[in-house]
């Protein structure tokens, strides 16, 4: 399938001489929610900035539906919705008006239905008289949101959408974004909060120091680079694990009243049965058996570590 | 062309002035009704007439071109200014809108507002004194073209500016003496030879001067010079918002 952004060796060198994308390449599938993971100061916003026209590219070509985003600007712009970090608004007009100015900024005839409908989708519309300086953060947020929105752009970029959000609005917002990729809206999200990207994401990038280290499927990444453990509570802690034991790679934990497997979930033979019927064998009363998968967040960190 | 961004933009502008319409248009129609106060009356009383008019209808043109320059310039460069101050500036240079077309719409709002304040002035002149437009059409195009001209120029302001400081430095240290010494009270004729000449060097003097020729017939200099000079300032800062955007210069990293 033509990828919707295709990034093609993407440097950034800043006026100060900081490197801030180092020969990036990157492609986003159309109707995707892509995740853009990275510790601070990686590259993200640069990235980001650049496709949308906040910051002068370097060398490389960037494409959006096919052009290119310096020579086709305004085809490329009309396709893009910025949802930016900082909740940057005009305080003193009211909701209706700031979000209609943005239609009419990107190029649209004024629509007063769809913006009653984007606003009723955020839950919007009863504020739509008030001021934005009135409102609250969640709710300046969700502006940014219908802003964005108001053009009907095919790609929107929401650039750490939940920051400073309550737990409910996150999921709210998650619901809402899951809604407009179900309509063919491709997403791009970048978030310090890693569960929102193991939520949300169909496929996961992650950068560091200007370099695109991984791009995945997020549930290819997390079966291959995940790791599953089994952890086997005790009746009566152990001391040591029993030498007969050691061919199954225990850890000893919970001063001795855990067992910790460490396995491989997609491999034919996981070792389970043998570990249990070894276990029995040597007499080992069980209380209680967990497994649990580690976190994209663990990938993420490991990753970095690794690269470290 | 994005005419619905340069709509979008413009309407937006004149909204901010008919928000803040006290600061806006009734702050300068009063300090313009005082200045008529003070020079045309008080002093004007005992000053001859000028050009074959009294003092008071003299300086009609002068006070309108001050205010005009000045207003021009705090709109334009305060439009622009703002958003890159607020931080929502990431909406107009992401959006699928040329340069050409920002400077169109956020200027021709500035020009507009000095526009009708600059007619609105006049009609308030016309209160304390008894006007004569004698070249109704010309006195429009100096209108027109100065005030596009020092919106540009107040664009670029805005655009340079990375403070408040220095938002007002140009209008009160560079501008506003300028507007004092261009022959807004009084003909450079008056003046000795040396700072006559040294005033030909303020492009002030054109404007005020070809504004003025348009009410009473009279001027310091050539009806054309002053158009050509007001041009020459128009497209000079044409190349400079050009360069600006083109370059991203303060905008774009």
């Amino acid at each position: 399938m033509q990828p919707i952004i295709s990034i093609s060796n993407l440097s950034k060198t800043y006026a100060n001489g900081f490197e801030a994308l180092k020969n990036v390449s990157l492609d986003v599938r159309k109707g995707e929610i892509f995740a853009l993971l990275g510790p601070n100061g990686a590259g993200k916003t640069t990235l980001i900035n650049i496709v949308c026209g906040l910051v002068n590219p370097g060398t490389g070509s960037v494409r959006v539906g096919g052009h290119d985003i310096v020579a086709d600007y305004r085809k490329t712009r009309s396709m893009i919705g910025l949802v930016p970090q900082e909740l940057s608004m005009d305080a003193f007009e009211t909701v209706f008006a700031t979000v209609s100015f943005s239609r009419g900024l990107f190029g649209k005839p004024s629509d007063p239905a769809h913006i009653e409908k984007v606003l009723r989708s955020l839950s919007l519309w009863d504020k739509r008289k008030d001021k934005v300086m009135t409102l609250s953060g969640g709710m300046k947020r969700r502006v940014l949101i219908a802003k964005a929105l108001a053009h009907e752009p095919e790609i929107l970029f929401l650039d750490e959408p939940t920051a400073g959000v309550d737990v409910e609005l996150r999921r709210e917002m998650w619901a809402m974004v899951r809604g407009l990729r179900d309509t063919g809206v491709t997403i791009i999200l970048t978030t310090h909060y890693i569960e929102e990207a193991q939520e949300m994401a169909d496929r996961v990038g992650i950068i560091s120091k200007g370099e695109i280290i991984l791009v995945e499927d997020k549930d290819v990444l997390m079966r291959t680079l995940g790791k599953k453990q089994l952890r086997i509570e005790l009746r009566e802690p152990l001391a040591a694990v029993p030498t007969s034991l050691t061919s199954h790679g225990l850890d000893l934990a919970e001063s001795g009243g855990m067992l910790v497997s460490t396995y491989d979930a997609s491999a034919d033979r996981t070792g389970i049965t043998a570990l249990f019927r070894d276990l029995a064998r040597e007499g080992i009363a069980i209380r209680d058996v967990e497994t649990r998968q580690s976190t994209l967040e663990e990938i993420f960190v490991g990753l970095l570590e690794e690269r470290a | 062309m994005n005419i619905h961004a340069v709509r979008a933009i413009y309407r937006f502008e004149m909204a901010r002035t008919f928000r803040t319409i006290l600061q806006s248009i009734v702050s300068p129609v009063i300090s313009t009704a005082l200045y008529f106060v003070v020079f045309g009356a008080a002093i004007g009383s005992r000053i001859p007439e000028i050009g074959g008019v009294s003092y008071g209808a003299f300086i009609v043109p002068g006070l309108i071109m001050m205010s005009i320059l000045t207003l021009s310039i705090s709109n334009a460069s305060f439009g622009i200014y703002f958003p890159r101050f607020t931080g929502t500036i990431y909406e107009l240079l992401s959006a699928p809108v040329s340069h050409l077309e920002i400077v169109a719409a956020y200027v021709g709002a500035a020009a507009t507002k000095s526009v009708m304040i600059g007619l609105v002035i006049l009609a308030t002149a016309a209160l304390f004194v008894p006007l004569q437009i004698e070249h109704p059409l010309v006195m429009l195009l100096f209108l027109v073209l100065t005030s596009l001209s020092f919106s540009l120029f107040g664009f670029i302001i805005g655009i340079w500016a990375d403070g408040f400081e220095k938002l007002q430095i140009i209008p009160l240290l560079v501008v506003m003496p300028l507007a004092f010494l261009g022959g807004t009270f009084y003909s450079i004729e008056m003046l000795p030879p040396f700072w006559h000449v040294v005033s030909l060097f303020n492009p002030v003097v054109y404007l005020v001067s070809g504004f003025r020729w348009s009410f009473i017939g009279a001027a310091d200099v050539s009806v054309w010079t002053s158009l050509g000079m007001t041009v020459v300032f128009l497209l000079g800062c044409l190349a400079v918002t050009g360069w600006m955007f083109r370059t991203g210069y303060k905008l774009k990293n």
